[in-house]
């Protein structure tokens, strides 16, 4: 039940339930906003649930009760396939383990999503060469991931979630195989990317040196119940 | 959406190209190897049928009908017992037939010699390609491929192969004339070489012909009832020339002379028909129908063939499992692939288009290589049924 007015462009969660079958773990969000071109950091020890929350925010996870809203869009509307046809219009994601395909190359990757929307023409390239060069991995555009490094290819991960401008960026420690530097650079275009476009961003981080680049943070400690 | 499928699909089989190739070529093997079985027992099928209808009868020494078949018209040297060439004579004499002779026992440059008359060439339409026919005694023409593979052309000899090499009694090779090469019509005949059926007894030995006894007394052993004797000093000639001609003589009687087979051409069906009824009643000598001989021939050949096919279906089955096989554990080791593409959104339909696009582009490869290998097969028909021949 919401509260007040959501904004119809940003991202509210309410009475949020999960548990996986069988574990002692239990996740409930009671209230959770984020507003349009907003950036939002989920903080917490390992195992407090940020990845899960993620998961749930993407609907990759369906939640016991409770409601996400991406936007005018309730999650729980749709079906398997409307929620895959959502995530491919209107979430980025980035995932812990990067989750490329190692037979593409750079290039290839970043545009996947694109390729899947039939739009991976002459702009759709542009922006993937535009963003490889601010996450300076444009060398390597030609080049397949798998001779990638770790952090290289976490910073293919990000251009992948960024390439479609989605409304909802989601990312799962995109600083985590990446030095200080280098780290501040992938925070610096998540942010500047969702301010630019209006979208919100749900960054999952251990960093704390980050958090004060964020507009909100967000401790899972807050929501994890027994 | 399915462009992107297919770009998924075309990127993992290239980039795994050598496992897609080789999978590709199982497959196209298997499926390929029936097909070129058919294609290779259809063009044996066609030609030995179509040499076989061509033959209305042969003649030959009572024995294995197919030894006598595979002689006359493959020019294959079976252990046949020869004909005494008293038998043409006596067929000649039926004026509702022709009746050509052969005579297979020799090889020149590995090809059947085969003795016979000019009528065989006229009955086989071979005609002559370059130079002329034969004219004398010690004469040879070329079928194509023969004259092709060792060079000859008319002018030219060829030596005929002693039957074995330390036979000092044996049959001495002769210095035959090339006059003639057939132009190729893609059966036996343009793997052979023809020559009089006098020319093959005198490479037999049952004729020869050496230094005039009566021109130089130091060469006769001796004189006994007016035959004339020579010593180890007379020459004797391995090839006919203009020059010596003259001095070539058959010894024995002409009429005991051996031919393998007759080629018997009957002028209509009723001549056909006595033809083989005074053969059934001979004790010496058989009468066989080519077509008939072929027909049971080509039916255990039928009969092989569905074993086999049996077989290799069995084989295909067994290969289209493991290749389903194959690609279950592939897609199943790809799990994370695939839950990676749901997560960033792509449908089940595009997943399974994927999938699908993956199975079908290998394939395709497999068509490819199959297609090739019948191609090839076919290509390869006619010189393996020669080699098998």
């Amino acid at each position: 039940m919401w509260l007040c007015m959501p904004d119809p462009s940003g991202l509210h969660v309410s009475d949020l339930r999960f548990a996986y079958p069988g574990d002692a773990f239990r996740l409930h969000v009671p209230q959770l906003k984020i507003g349009a071109g907003k950036a939002l950091a989920l903080a917490g020890p390992s195992g407090a649930g940020k990845s899960t929350l993620l998961r749930l925010l993407a609907g990759l996870l369906a939640p016991a009760a409770g409601q996400v809203r991406l936007g005018p869009t309730s999650l729980e509307t749709l079906n398997h396939e409307q929620r895959r046809a959502f995530r491919l219009r209107h979430i980025g994601l980035v995932f812990q383990d990067f989750a490329l395909l190692d037979y593409l190359s750079v290039v290839e990757n970043i545009l996947l999503p694109h390729q899947f929307r039939g739009d991976a023409g002459a702009p759709a390239r542009d922006k993937a060469q535009d963003l490889a060069r601010r996450l300076q991995i444009s060398q390597y555009l030609g080049k397949r991931v798998s001779r990638l490094s770790q952090g290289e290819r976490q910073r293919v991960a990000v251009a992948r979630a960024l390439v479609h401008e989605p409304q909802f960026i989601l990312a799962d420690e995109p600083t985590a195989s990446l030095d200080p530097a280098r780290g501040r650079i992938v925070v610096d275009l998540l942010i500047e990317d969702a301010r630019r476009r209006g979208a919100c961003l749900v960054m999952v981080t251990h960093d704390p040196g980050l958090l004060p680049f964020f507009d909100q943070t967000v401790r899972m400690e807050d929501f994890a119940a027994a | 959406m399915s462009r992107a499928a297919f770009h998924l699909a075309a990127r993992y089989v290239l980039r795994h190209r050598l496992q897609s190739a080789l999978l590709a070529g199982a497959l196209g093997l298997v499926f390929a190897l029936p097909l070129c079985l058919r294609v290779l027992i259809d063009h044996a099928q066609r030609e030995l049928r179509a040499r076989a209808a061509a033959t209305p009868q042969i003649v030959g020494t009572r024995g294995s009908a197919m030894d006598l078949m595979m002689t006359a018209l493959y020019f294959k040297r079976e252990n046949l017992t020869p004909l005494p060439h008293g038998v043409l004579g006596e067929l000649r004499r039926n004026p509702d037939a022709t009746v050509i002779p052969l005579h297979v026992r020799f090889q020149a440059q590995g090809a059947p010699v085969v003795g016979t008359e000019l009528e065989y060439f006229a009955f086989r339409g071979l005609r002559i390609a370059s130079g002329r026919t034969l004219t004398r005694l010690g004469d040879c023409v070329a079928g194509a491929n023969v004259a092709r593979q060792h060079g000859l052309r008319p002018g030219g000899h060829v030596f005929t192969s002693p039957e074995q090499a330390f036979d000092m009694a044996g049959v001495y090779p002769l210095k035959m004339r090339v006059t003639g090469i057939l132009a190729p019509d893609g059966t036996p005949d343009d793997d052979a070489i023809f020559v009089d059926l006098k020319t093959a007894w005198l490479i037999e030995g049952r004729s020869h012909g050496h230094d005039d006894l009566q021109k130089d007394k130091a060469v006769v052993l001796k004189q006994e009832e007016g035959n004339v004797v020579g010593n180890a000093a007379v020459r004797m000639f391995n090839e006919v020339t203009d020059a010596n001609i003259g001095s070539f003589h058959f010894h024995g009687d002409m009429a005991k002379f051996p031919v393998s087979a007759l080629i018997v051409l009957p002028d209509n069906a009723k001549a056909e028909a006595l033809l083989a009824g005074q053969f059934a009643r001979s004790r010496e000598q058989q009468l066989i129908r080519p077509r008939d001989e072929m027909e049971a021939l080509l039916a255990q050949l039928v009969r092989l063939e569905g074993f086999a096919a049996a077989a290799l279906l069995i084989t295909a089955t067994a290969a289209l499992l493991v290749t389903a096989l194959v690609f279950a554990l592939s897609f199943r080791l790809r799990l994370r692939e695939f839950k990676t593409l749901e997560d960033v959104g792509v449908s089940r339909f595009s997943l399974i288009t994927v999938k699908v696009l993956e199975v079908a582009l290998t394939g395709l490869a497999a068509g490819v290589i199959g297609l090739t290998l019948l191609s090839f097969a076919s290509f390869l028909a006619p010189h393996l049924l020669r080699m098998a021949l």
